[in-house]
């Protein structure tokens, strides 16, 4: 029941607040996202597995079923995409009125979409909802942003959907070998394929996570498209929609399809990391604070690529946690980058300095966002990322030494950005800031909260999603 | 049966109508009356209850699937003449002969969905085409639609020559017109059990005109410029339901007689190439194309080449994917075909700016092209699904699928450019009164698409239980 409402208030909310106009529609569109909420955090306390699932008739000639159901790693990153909405409504509050028109409807209708991949079962409605959380992306995308925004998001388009359709193929071949002809993850993951079908099915899923994940080589569409959107949609796009793509590798891939997925987990290690390399030393060549934090987050994003293809029950924890934590981050990071650019009118580095003096308090947070992004102990990111090294090391130590290249690539950029923005000479375009107003510092305040307090005690997280390791570790070995 | 004879008797009503009835407006609800008339006809067959019984000594076979596809068709052009009716009657001095020549096709499109004889698919094919002729020319005075009237009737004819000679090898072969033959045992003597040459030139013949007829490449030079020149809402006619039915038709004649041939030419071969060759000139040509008119005539040629899939698969997923793709491609096109007929400016800059003036237009266009795009929660999206399904169940040709779905993401490109016209730029377009029903019937269609897309069992227990 749970699941069901995750997907029903925010398609409610959203096609209510499509037919208003300014501030009713905010109203409307916020009461929504905390409803969601508040839906969401009962669903991660409560333990009736009655309340979490759902599972009704759909299309019986086709086999597929409307069955929902929560676990923890889909508990979590609802969890995460709940929490996102009202963080950003919160932050663009004060945008212009041409950039409100339809954003909190298409944003809700967007979670929908995301809440319905994370709690889908059935592998037809998954794919629903994988593609119809990119349908309000794209009119999100195109109604507000940059100049050459209608070009660039078209592409980025394009990219997914050719992806999804390579998925859809995927999907049927594996339901054609199906015993009892469903879509069921019940029955698809007992389905046993002979090697060469598991690695067309492989690939023809993988393509289609990689390019939403995205990672290296199929990463070109994110950072101009994350430049180019609206920073109030960026947010949802990087804090939670990416993250589509590496729940659906352990939710979908790595059960149906284990044999491929460990005979190719070296080659996918491998462009992992080297996308996670390349990645970085651009970032650090970057002006623009969004182009900087969309490439921090192609090598963030391939760094959990790789911890999955470990195989290793702790780099696969580490993921699991690492999905929530990357998304309140870099939410954290993109609300920086938005208030700074409101304030100054300017992205580029080379134009701000001494933001310090004028908002000590955006600093303070900006800080702890940033020591985040680098995963210094004691933030919330360590934790996850300790575990997934320690997977990469037990797979082996040289990727595990390389990967390391990154997080020392990360510090230099993630600081050299700190140093440019808030520290230095003040420059003409931050000389008449003022510090940040409520609705910008309450969404960072709760996430610096966030970071702190999973920082000093991560525990929880682990124990939350340590059920759905153990189970996806014995259904991939009992296939084998 | 009935549906034949009702549609036909229409027609003349019509054709007299015009002398009797003065009023203009008239007409078009005497064509929706008689052509939901025709359906009731066909409905009341199915279930056995048919007003006239007449043999037809086998030469028509009558199926549940054909009763359904033929019922489908008519409510479809009943669909087409409630919404776009008006415009019908503001093409030209001879409004009631437009209806009565529709009623003729609808006869034509009837025996088409029966036939289970050669001479009844000629029959069919030509008392379909040449209502069309005429139609094509209707804008008299417009040198566009005479050139394509006359493109458009030469063509044809060639067409049906080579059918005709196909029909009479394989006459010459086998000594039937019936598509089913009796193989083994054959009571003729001299002639060959199994096939013969003859038999086999004759069926690729029939085949290649049967590919002309549904805008098939290599034989689909005609269709761009005959849709494009024809008055915009005979095109719409043209594209969805003559277009469907001709696939229909094709469907049984492969199901049936192709299939017994099988071990002598690998027709799934030949399928496999025409299919790539349709979707390749549809896609790309589609893409570069500057009026929404001339894009559409791709798009059909495009969607052709995905409902060539059934032909290909054969199976119960391809003959459901193919009643699912008539019902989702024709009201689509319809919608989308009515909302251009009330544009001044068919090429992509004058939807500019759509949304803001005309919001309710804009917006079940917009559902319309999701899909034809096949975006889910859509009917083209299950209809699409359907027939890469049946593909993939055959287990063989999967790379016939992977470069389907690649042109399939190229046809989003040209569905987008009208979505981005009509909401992201800005303009001033110059767009004809729209009457309030127009606008509900237009939301009434989009509600359909989209509750067959999500619910398709809603479909599929008419089709079972209807």
């Amino acid at each position: 029941m749970i699941a069901l409402l995750l997907i029903f208030i925010p398609i409610c909310t959203g096609i209510i607040s499509l037919f208003l106009n300014g501030s009713n529609a905010k109203w409307i569109g916020m009461i929504g996202a905390i409803a969601t909420l508040t839906i969401s955090l009962i669903g991660t306390y409560t333990t009736d597995t009655d309340l979490l699932s759902f599972d009704s008739n759909w299309m019986p000639d086709l086999g597929s079923r409307i069955t929902l159901q929560l676990d923890g790693m889909s508990s979590m990153l609802c969890l995460l995409s709940a929490i996102a909405l009202p963080l950003i409504f919160s932050a663009t509050w004060k945008q212009t009125e041409s950039a409100q028109k339809n954003y909190h409807g298409l944003m809700l209708l967007t979670q929908a979409g995301l809440m319905g991949v994370f709690v889908s079962m059935d592998c037809l409605l998954f794919y629903f909802f994988w593609e119809l959380a990119l349908i309000p992306a794209y009119f999100l995308c195109s109604f507000a942003g940059g100049e050459k925004r209608i070009k660039i998001i078209f592409k980025f388009f394009v990219y997914t959907f050719l992806g999804s359709l390579l998925l859809l193929i995927g999907i049927l071949t594996i339901y054609f070998k199906s015993g009892d002809h469903s879509f069921a993850w019940e029955s698809l993951k007992q389905v046993k394929l002979s090697n060469t079908e598991q690695s067309f099915v492989f690939w023809m899923f993988f393509i289609a996570f990689a390019i939403k994940m995205p990672i290296f080589p199929f990463h070109t569409w994110q950072p101009d498209t994350y430049e180019q959107a609206p920073t109030g949609v960026t947010m949802l796009l990087s804090g939670v929609m990416v993250k589509m793509g590496l729940f659906a590798v352990i939710r979908w891939l790595l059960p149906l399809t284990p044999d491929a997925s460990i005979y190719f987990s070296n080659a996918i290690i491998i462009i992992s990391i080297v996308g996670m390399i390349y990645a970085s030393l651009i970032a650090i060549k970057q002006d623009d604070i969004k182009r900087l934090i969309a490439y921090s987050s192609i090598a963030h994003i391939g760094l959990m690529c790789a911890a999955i293809f470990s195989h290793q029950s702790s780099g696969m924890q580490g993921v699991m946690i690492q999905l929530f934590n990357h998304g309140v981050n870099v939410i954290g990071l993109w609300i920086v980058a938005y208030a700074i650019e409101q304030s100054t009118g300017t992205r580029k580095m080379s134009e701000l300095g001494g933001l310090a003096k004028k908002a000590p308090t955006l600093a303070i947070l900006f800080v702890i966002m940033a020591l985040a992004n680098i995963a210094i102990p004691l933030t919330n990111a360590f934790a996850g990322e300790f575990l997934m090294f320690n997977g990469l090391f037990r797979y082996n130590v040289w990727i595990a030494a390389l990967a390391g290249v990154s997080i020392i690539l990360a510090a230099v950029y993630t600081l050299w950005m700190v140093q440019n923005i808030f520290y230095g000479e003040e420059k003409p375009a931050t000389s008449l800031v003022s510090d940040a107003g409520l609705e910008i510092k309450l969404p960072l305040l709760i996430i610096a909260a966030v970071i702190l307090l999973f920082g000093f005690y991560p525990q929880p997280m682990i124990d939350f999603t340590a059920d759905t390791v153990t189970n996806l570790f014995t259904t991939v070995t009992a296939k084998q | 049966m009935n549906s034949i004879i009702v549609s036909a008797a229409c027609g003349i009503l019509m054709m007299f109508g015009s002398v009797w009835i003065g009023n203009k407006n008239y007409f078009r609800f005497i064509a929706a009356t008689g052509l939901l008339l025709t359906w009731v006809a066909n409905w009341a067959d199915m279930n056995g209850n048919g007003l006239f019984q007449i043999p037809a000594s086998g030469m028509f076979v009558y199926t549940h699937i054909s009763y359904f596809f033929n019922a489908i068709l008519i409510a479809a052009t009943l669909i087409y003449v409630i919404i776009s009716g008006d415009e019908v009657t503001k093409q030209g001095a001879y409004p009631a002969e437009y209806f009565s020549l529709i009623f003729f096709v609808m006869s034509g499109v009837s025996i088409l969905m029966f036939y289970n004889n050669m001479l009844m698919l000629f029959l069919g094919i030509e008392i379909m085409s040449i209502p069309l002729y005429i139609l094509t020319g209707a804008d008299k005075r417009n040198l566009k639609s005479n050139e394509a009237s006359l493109k458009y009737f030469l063509m044809g004819a060639f067409s049906t020559g080579i059918m005709l000679m196909g029909i009479a090898l394989i006459y010459g072969g086998t000594g039937s017109f019936a598509i089913d033959i009796k193989r083994a045992g054959s009571a003729v003597p001299g002639f060959y059990n199994g096939t013969s040459f003859l038999e086999i030139t004759g069926l690729l013949f029939l085949f290649a005109s049967m590919c002309f007829k549904v805008s098939a490449a290599p034989f689909h030079f005609w269709t761009p410029d005959v849709y494009d020149g024809a008055p915009s809402v005979f095109t719409s006619f043209m594209a969805t339901i003559v277009k469907a039915a001709g696939f229909y038709a094709f469907f049984r004649l492969v199901e049936v007689r192709m299939a017994q041939t099988a071990t002598s030419v690998d027709w799934k071969l030949i399928i496999s190439f025409i299919i790539i060759a349709t979707l390749f000139f549809g896609n790309i040509t589609a893409v570069f194309q500057q009026s929404v008119k001339r894009m559409l005539s791709y798009s059909s040629i495009a969607q052709a080449g995905f409902m060539l899939f059934s032909l290909f698969a054969m199976n119960d997923l391809a003959r459901q994917g193919l009643m699912l793709y008539a019902v989702a491609y024709s009201l689509s096109t319809i919608g989308i075909f009515a909302i251009m007929t009330k544009m001044k400016d068919y090429s992509f800059d004058g939807y500019n700016g759509l949304a803001k003036t005309h919001p309710a237009l804009a917006a079940t266009n917009t559902i319309f092209l999701l899909s034809l795009a096949g975006i889910p929660l859509t009917a083209g999206f299950l209809a699409k699904y359907y027939m890469l399904a049946s593909v993939i169940r055959t287990g063989t040709y999967t790379w016939l699928v992977v470069a389907a779905v690649v042109f399939a993401a190229i046809s989003v490109y040209y569905y987008f450019r009208l979505i981005q016209a009509m909401y992201f730029k800005n303009g001033e377009p110059v767009v004809a009164a729209i009457s309030p029903i127009f606008k509900y019937l237009l939301i009434s269609i989009a509600i359909i698409i989209i509750a067959i897309g999500a619910f398709p069992q809603l479909f599929f227990n008419l089709f079972y239980f209807g």
